[in-house]
Parts: structure tokens; sequence; C-alpha cells
């Protein structure tokens, strides 16, 4: 019984969650846009109060000029694509082991998920200080134990080690969306498959493959609108160095390190086409897939 | 080829014993049906026959050939299932394609052998739709057509048309049967609904609890159901089993008698009554009438339209030649 009356007071009971939404996207994406014009370095003494120099196109020129950006880009890319691939492959494999009846199921699902609620800086910081560090980390002592010698991952292997990071971060989610879909396929589908003649591996191919189709899509929607702007990881280990710096650290660099906001907030613009440039593609195939 | 043989075959899962050893044999080309109430192994045994389920014992021949632990794929037999496990990503083409596909046949011959299956069944205007943009029906056939191009052994069906509703489900049943006559190979067909046992078995098996009650055609279970069991299972309306005093007049624990086999009166016979509800389908009339000396009321079948009302007592005589005793066990009294 949605009736005009019930719908407009659904309107009134929203308006004040919709309101502070957009209040709260709105309000900081307006001042960024304004400062990327401006000329705005608090350590020079420019503030908002004395009224900021309006320099038109000039920051972004400087943030896409400087040599820093490429390398920016093409590190997120290759971070956010190998926690991609990593997290969607092991997650279909992880999952499909825990669909399997066995003995102890309910605490190995703890496990699996446990990851997923440990802060990133922390997990960044066990994972930087107890397994990669080249003297007393997990892995030194594995390599050593085969007589090689220790790797410094965070210096020579940093992006891998990142991507390892984050991954490890997000495959719990990966997974449990999986499992879910797992669980809705008809066994009578994989039985019929089955009588078909079609072995473990072609059942796995031409029925639970494209079942999970739209759980993957999810998955790699979600998990990129994330991703693009991890940070705390970085931070934590690389600091930025050795090839990690993202586009998201950039910005913070250009604002924190060198305190030029202008400049930074231009370069917070390029992150937001960035991430509707991925959103849209996204979107497009997420919709294919959904529409089904 | 399709001759099927159950050798003491016997299945439990964990201490439970669903079906115990279990002989059967099953001749080439016979289209033989499961019927039994709901849980009583139907199911269970068409999916050990297929293979997806393993026996706990006994032997399982096809054609002579020791199947037991053959995987289904191997065993040459294509099963229709309840849900039609269509696979719901692909074209009806592909779904009927995919058993040739999986056994590596060459594209042209899949593509001849999809559309003469789809010619048979009607099928070839949705060829490129997916399973979900079809009817019921429609999926079933697609179900069946999936069965057939791959020429099995044997067809196994379970339940096919229960999801269907009471006009598709008589049509389909006639499809099924014609195709039964067409292809003349084994088919093993899974139902708790008798009418479709009546109407479509060569050979008729009636389970419960895992057992067969009796096999044999559907006459023969008609006429001679072999215990109470069997008798109350096969005929519809049921046949009206009656205890007590009219049953020792036939020296018998039990008599039985169909409601197509009971005459009725206004004015004499041997069981008085008072007509209860009455069920007029045009070419039937139902009475249920409660007679003296009988727990239950009796229900009687009488041809065409006839009009007894509510209340008004009349008198029922049974044929003798049809009248069905049974012992104090439930057995047929010869
Ligand atoms: N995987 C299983 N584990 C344990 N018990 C089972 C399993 N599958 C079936 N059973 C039991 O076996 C018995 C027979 O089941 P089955 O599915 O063969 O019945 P059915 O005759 O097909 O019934 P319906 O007409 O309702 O489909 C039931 O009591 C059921 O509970
Ligand atoms: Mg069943």
């Amino acid at each position: 019984m949605a009736t005009q009356h019930s719908r407009s007071a659904a309107r009134l009971m929203m308006a004040p969650a919709v309101i502070l939404l957009l209040g709260w996207m709105l309000v900081p994406l307006t001042m960024t846009l304004w400062f990327s014009f401006t000329r705005y370095l608090p350590m020079r003494g420019d503030s908002i109060e004395r009224g900021l120099e309006w320099v038109g196109f000039e920051n972004y020129v400087r943030f896409i000029g400087s040599s820093s950006f490429w390398p920016s880009v093409q590190a997120t890319l290759m971070i956010v694509g190998g926690v991609l691939l990593i997290t969607v492959v092991l997650g279909v494999l992880l999952a499909i082991l825990l669909d399997q009846p066995m003995w102890g199921q309910g605490i190995v699902r703890i496990l699996v998920i446990a990851p997923f609620f440990v802060m990133p800086t922390v997990s960044a910081l066990v994972w930087k200080n107890m397994m990669m560090d080249p003297v007393n980390g997990m892995f030194s002592y594995i390599w050593r134990f085969f007589g090689a010698d220790p790797v410094s991952w965070l210096s020579d292997a940093s992006v891998p080690s990142i991507i390892l990071i984050v991954s490890w971060q997000w495959l719990p989610f990966a997974t449990l969306i999986l499992l879910t879909a797992i669980q809705s396929l008809d066994s009578e589908q994989l039985e019929a498959a089955e009588m078909d003649g079609a072995p473990v591996l072609a059942r796995f191919w031409f029925i639970v493959l494209p079942h999970l189709g739209r759980a993957i899509t999810i998955v790699i929607l979600i998990q990129t609108i994330f991703l693009l702007s991890i940070f705390a990881e970085i931070f934590v280990t690389t600091g930025g160095s050795f090839g990690t710096r993202t586009l998201t650290y950039l910005i913070f660099q250009r604002v924190v390190d060198s305190q030029n906001i202008g400049l930074g907030s231009a370069g917070g613009v390029y992150a937001i086409i960035l991430a509707n440039i991925v959103a849209i593609f996204l979107m497009r195939i997420v919709g294919k897939n959904l529409d089904r | 080829m399709g001759r099927i043989t159950l050798d003491k075959v016997r299945k439990a899962f964990g201490d439970v014993e669903v079906i115990p050893p279990l002989d059967l044999t099953i001749e080439d080309g016979e289209f033989v049906v499961f019927v039994g109430p709901s849980g009583c192994g139907k199911s269970t045994l068409l999916r050990l026959i297929a293979g997806l389920e393993d026996v706990s014992g006994g032997e399982i021949r096809i054609d002579g050939q020791d199947a037991t632990m053959v995987p289904p794929a191997k065993r040459g037999l294509a099963m229709v299932f309840q849900s039609y496990a269509l696979y719901p990503h692909m074209s009806v083409r592909k779904n009927i394609a995919f058993p040739l596909r999986m056994a590596g046949l060459d594209a042209a011959e899949q593509e001849r052998r999809v559309k003469a299956a789809a010619d048979v069944l009607n099928l070839t205007d949705y060829l490129d739709r997916r399973p979900g943009q079809l009817s019921g029906g429609q999926r079933q056939r697609v179900a069946i057509g999936r069965a057939i191009v791959r020429e099995p052994a044997a067809f196994l069906f379970d339940e096919p048309l229960s999801n269907l509703d009471a006009a598709l489900r008589v049509g389909m049943r006639l499809e099924i049967s014609e195709l039964h006559k067409r292809l003349k190979t084994t088919m093993i067909y899974v139902t708790h609904d008798q009418v479709e046992a009546m109407t479509m078995a060569d050979k008729i098996v009636v389970l419960r609890a895992g057992h067969i009650e009796q096999v044999g055609s559907p006459l023969e279970l008609y006429r001679a159901p072999r215990n109470l069991f069997v008798a109350g299972f096969i005929g519809s309306p049921k046949m009206n089993l009656i205890g007590g005093a009219i049953a020792k007049q036939h020296d018998a624990a039990t008599i039985g008698i169909r409601p197509e086999h009971i005459s009725v009166s206004p004015e004499a016979g041997d069981w008085k009554g008072r007509v209860g509800v009455s069920e007029h389908l045009g070419s039937d009339t139902f009475f249920h009438v409660t007679c003296e000396g009988i727990g239950e009321p009796v229900t009687v079948r009488v041809g065409g339209e006839v009009d007894l009302s509510y209340g008004q007592t009349v008198w029922l005589t049974p044929d003798a030649n049809q009248l069905h005793r049974f012992d104090d066990k439930g057995l047929r009294i010869a």
C-alpha cells in the first residue's frame, strides 16, 4: 500500500540521512575543487581567511607534469590488479574447499574470515615485522632453513610484498561472497553435468564458474573501490618508496610532506576521475552480468 | 540395449537402512515405473542405478556387465531431474549439445543431433533462448532433449512432471509415452502419482520403506493386489477396505472392493446406508455412503450423472467376482 501519503512520509523520514550524506560528500568535494584552482601553501602564510590566489589550471598541469605522476598511476593499477587477481583466484579455490563437508568446518570458516577483522595498520605492521623482516621475520627463517639468503622483501620486492599484504586482508571478503554463491548452486546441475559426462574440471569450467560470474563481478567492483584508496599498508611498510607510491600516496605527500594543498587537491581531482573511469568500466560489466 | 539387473542392492545412509537388499530386473525396452509414498526410497533407488549414490551392498548389472563401481558418465544412462537441472547460462541449443560436446563429437554432428532432438520435441523455435525464458513444459522438454541426444541405454526420470500444472502434466505424460513407443529404449520413471504409474507403465514396481511390495503390469496390480498396501495404493478412487463382521462372512480379515465394482439401488441390496457427500465429475459420480456395520464411508463410483440426494437411504451391492480378500497379515487370499 504505497499510497501518496506514505511515500511522502517516507521521503521526509529519509531526508536527514540524505542531507547528511550529501553534505558529507559535497562539502569536501567542493573544497577540494576550489583548492585545486588556487595557490595554497600554509607554510608561506596562505590561508582561507586572507583569501587564496586563483591560479587556474596551473596545479593540474604541474601535478601531471611531475615525474612521479605516471609511475604512481602505474603502481596503483599494478597493486589493484594484483590484489584482484590473487583474491579472486584464491577466493574461488578457497570457497570450493570450504564448501566441501569436512571436520571442523565451523572453526575453519571463522579462521578464514579472521584477517578481515584486523585493522590495516596492524596487519601491515605484523607482516612487516613478523613475516617480512630480513633478520627476524618468518620468511627469513624459512629462507635460511633452506640455505638461501633472506630477501629484504619490502625494499627488493616491494610491490609484490604490498600486494601480498593487501591480498591477505581482502581474501576473506572474496572467499565469503564466493562461498555463499557456491552454496546457492543447485547440486542437481552438477549431477546432471556428471551424468552428461563432464569430468571434474569441465564441471568447474562450464557450471561452477559461470554460476559464480555475478559474485565475482561484485567482488571485483567492491574491492576496486576500496583498493584504489589503500594507504595505511603503504605508509606503515615502505612509506611510498621502492616504487610503491600510489596515486593516493602521492597526493598525501604533496599535501602533508610538501605542504602544497593546491597541488594535492588537483591530484585528488585526478584520483576522482580515475576512480570514475574504473567505476563506469566496471558498472558496464556488472550491469551486463546482473541483468541476465 | 538396456537390461538392468539389481542383485541384492542395499543402501544405508549412516545407520539408517533406506533400502534393504532388493532384487529387480528391468528388461530391455521396458517402461518401468517406481511408485510409492513420499520418502519410500524411489529417488534413492534411481540414483543408485544412475551411479549418483554408491551402493552399500549388492550388485548392479547393465546388459550383463557389472556396473556397480562404474562412474555415472560411463553407465550410458541419461537422467531427467525433477528440477530439470538445466544449465541456466547456456542457450537451449548448448544445453542439449552439452553431453555431445563432453563426448567430443564434432560441431556438425552435434548440430545434426540437436536439430533432430529439437524436431522431435517441438523445440526448434526456442533453440537460442535461455532456460529462464521458457515455460515449465518447454524446460521439461529441453531436459528430455538433453537426455535423448546421447542415445542412452536407458532413461531415468525422477518425478519429471511434478512441477507442472494438471493440464500440462497430462500432455507431457502422453508425449513421454509416445517417445517411449518411438525410441523403444528402456525407461525408468519415478512418481508418487498412481495415475501416471497406471497410464504409462509396462511394469509397475510398488515400493514401501525401501521394500518392493509388488511388481507387475498395471492391470495385474489392479486385478490382483498382493497385499493391503498395494490394494490401497493402486486405483483411484481408493479401494474400499472393510473389516469386521462383513469380512468374516467372506472368511477374511479384510475384504476390498473397488468403488467401480459396487452397484447402488434405492430399493434393495446387501448393505444399507445413507448417502453422504457426492462428487460429480460429469463422466462419473462418486458417492460416499455411510453403511451400517462399516466404520469408514464406502466410496461408490457410478458412470454418468446419477442424482441421489444427501441423507437418502440406499442399498449397495458389491460385485462378488471382484471382491478381494485379505488375511490377518494383510496378504491376499487366492
Ligand atoms: N543423503 C541422505 N542422507 C540421509 N538420508 C537420506 C539421504 N537421502 C535420502 N535419505 C532418506 O532416504 C529415504 C528415501 O528418500 P528418497 O529421496 O529416496 O524418497 P522418495 O521416495 O524419492 O520420496 P519423494 O517421493 O518425497 O521424492 C528418506 O527417508 C530420506 O530421508
Ligand atoms: Mg524423490
